[in-house]
């Protein structure tokens, strides 16, 4: 069965933006983010709220950057960590469009694009909006133990990373150069040379992360990760030296020893090309991270502020992204279940834009 | 190693996830939950110097080990210090008094009744339970050894 879906007129990323917390101000990327709130409270009275109003942050950002109103927005995908999805729903109900409430745990960033653009090359609108938001206090509440609750966290447990991703996808017949333009105030001319899209996706399968232990989610993920970028390769017939980077979302450094040492005996290459939003977002010599970060704001946020400005400068032409999902609940694992992981994926490519 | 099958990839697991330091954390929690016991005995001193009697002051030091946890949790300090002791903090009466106190604090949101009433012992409620089984265990094999042994 084919697997791999190549869009014909792959949709372009027309705008994006990324917000964060106060450990996100002070990661890496922290000077990149569009906003930063060193409260994590975003004006809102809980952490659930936050997180909404998180979202909607990220995404009138993104919309304010390409001089976009929300009026022309046709669709939005949104996902998020919470029971229900109910952030997202509560934070970006508001825009008036047509919403599709998706989870993916921290897969969601690369699921809610991917839905994107295949909803956007079916022609059911030419402007839509992939959106994804993690909040680490309403999900280490959800998930773990209360947030003031004095325990000590093993090695391989990652740090739920509080950040919001917004991605505007458009067709490609869209008058992409003006918005470019508006986009060029804010970055400097000459920011945007390339246009980057989304040329081809596939859609992950569940795979049993033969573990229960639910401080080790990087280790349960490795497992789909791994399956979907040798499936990927083996039907594509792509050369992984034909790539930038293959980037995962968020396994972390247990997530990613394991994905290299299965990667090494089947397609060294790939292992060579592989980075992990995980480890690129917190520096783990100044934050208390352990294992890395995780959570689907995660990879977003990564996408937003590192690659997507490296693919439209045109300094990388080609990524192949894969967001890694722990799909588990809180009763699931009480009840014994493995942690099973779905990592889908995308292919960002760039190229030189017409002016 | 076979990544598809559960014994590979549990092998794999196993291989890349680093162990707990222990030899790290067990004196840590050692000299935090010594130091906890220390502090004890001197307020109970204390109490006993200013006129408390031996069950009194034994009273007063759980209740200011509470208060003390509880404080330090809303300050959100606890949990730092936790990060270190680990069972230090954890075994004492102050990583109960934590629990509670942690818990209240995230219900806070939902209201008073269905948030804080109800949840405030989610983490905790096990150590009730079962703390409350064990009593009635006891009192039963007390009572009956008592028949036996008056008879």
């Amino acid at each position: 069965m084919k697997k791999v879906i190549k869009l014909d007129t792959p949709p372009v990323f027309t705008s994006y933006a990324a917000v964060g917390g106060y450990e996100e101000g002070r990661s890496r990327i922290g000077d990149k983010l569009d906003l930063c709130d060193p409260g994590d409270s975003f004006g809102q009275k809980t952490h659930e709220l936050a997180e909404g109003e998180m979202a909607k942050c990220a995404l009138n950002i993104a919309l304010s950057k390409a001089e976009l109103s929300h009026e022309a927005l046709g669709l939005i995908v949104a996902g998020d960590l919470q029971n229900q999805c109910i952030a997202s729903a509560l934070g970006l109900g508001s825009f008036g469009a047509p919403f599709l409430g998706v989870y993916g745990a921290c897969s969601t960033a690369t699921e809610s694009l991917l839905l994107c653009s295949a909803l956007i090359s079916l022609g059911y609108t030419s402007l839509a909006a992939a959106v994804t938001s993690s909040h680490n206090s309403a999900a280490e509440k959800q998930f773990r133990t209360p947030l003031e609750y004095g325990g000590q966290r093993a090695p391989s447990a990652q740090w739920t990373s509080t950040a919001s991703g917004a991605f505007i996808l458009s067709s490609p017949f869209s008058d992409i150069n003006a918005v470019y333009s508006a986009r060029e105030k804010l970055s400097g001319s000459g920011s945007i040379t390339h246009s980057a899209f989304i040329s081809e996706f596939m859609i992950g399968k569940v795979v049993d992360g033969s573990t229960k232990d639910g401080s080790n989610m990087g280790g349960a993920m490795a497992f789909a990760a791994a399956e979907s970028i040798i499936s990927y390769f083996e039907e594509t017939g792509y050369s992984p030296s034909d790539f930038d980077y293959i980037v995962t979302g968020d396994l972390g450094r247990v997530g990613k020893d394991i994905l290299c040492d299965i990667l090494e005996s089947k397609i060294p290459a790939a292992a060579q090309r592989h980075t992990d939003c995980g480890l690129l977002l917190y520096d783990s010599e100044r934050q208390d991270v352990h294992s890395g970060a995780s959570g689907c704001g995660t990879s977003a946020a990564l996408l937003s502020c590192h690659f997507l400005p490296l693919l439209e400068r045109g300094d990388i032409k080609n990524i192949l992204f894969l967001s890694t999902g722990a799909l588990m609940s809180p009763s699931s694992i009480l009840q014994g279940s493995n942690i099973l992981g779905v990592a889908p994926a995308i292919r960002i490519t760039s190229t030189k834009r017409d002016f | 190693m076979d990544f598809k099958t559960s014994e590979g990839k549990k092998a794999l697991i196993k291989k890349h996830t680093p162990k707990t330091k222990w030899y790290k954390n067990c004196p840590f929690a050692f000299m935090f939950g010594g130091g906890i016991c220390v502090g004890a005995e001197l307020l109970e001193r204390l109490y006993k110097s200013l006129g408390a009697n031996e069950k009194l002051a034994a009273t007063l030091v759980s209740v200011s080990l509470i208060f003390l946890a509880s404080l330090l949790t809303a300050l959100g300090i606890f949990d730092r210090i936790a990060r270190y002791a680990g069972a230090g903090t954890l075994v004492p009466i102050t990583g109960f008094a934590n629990a509670i106190t942690s818990e209240a604090l995230d219900s806070r949101s939902e209201g008073f009744i269905l948030g804080v009433g109800a949840k405030i012992f989610t983490v905790a409620g096990p150590v009730i339970t079962y703390g409350l089984f064990s009593g009635v265990l006891y009192g039963i094999i007390y009572s009956v050894t008592n028949f036996f042994l008056r008879t």
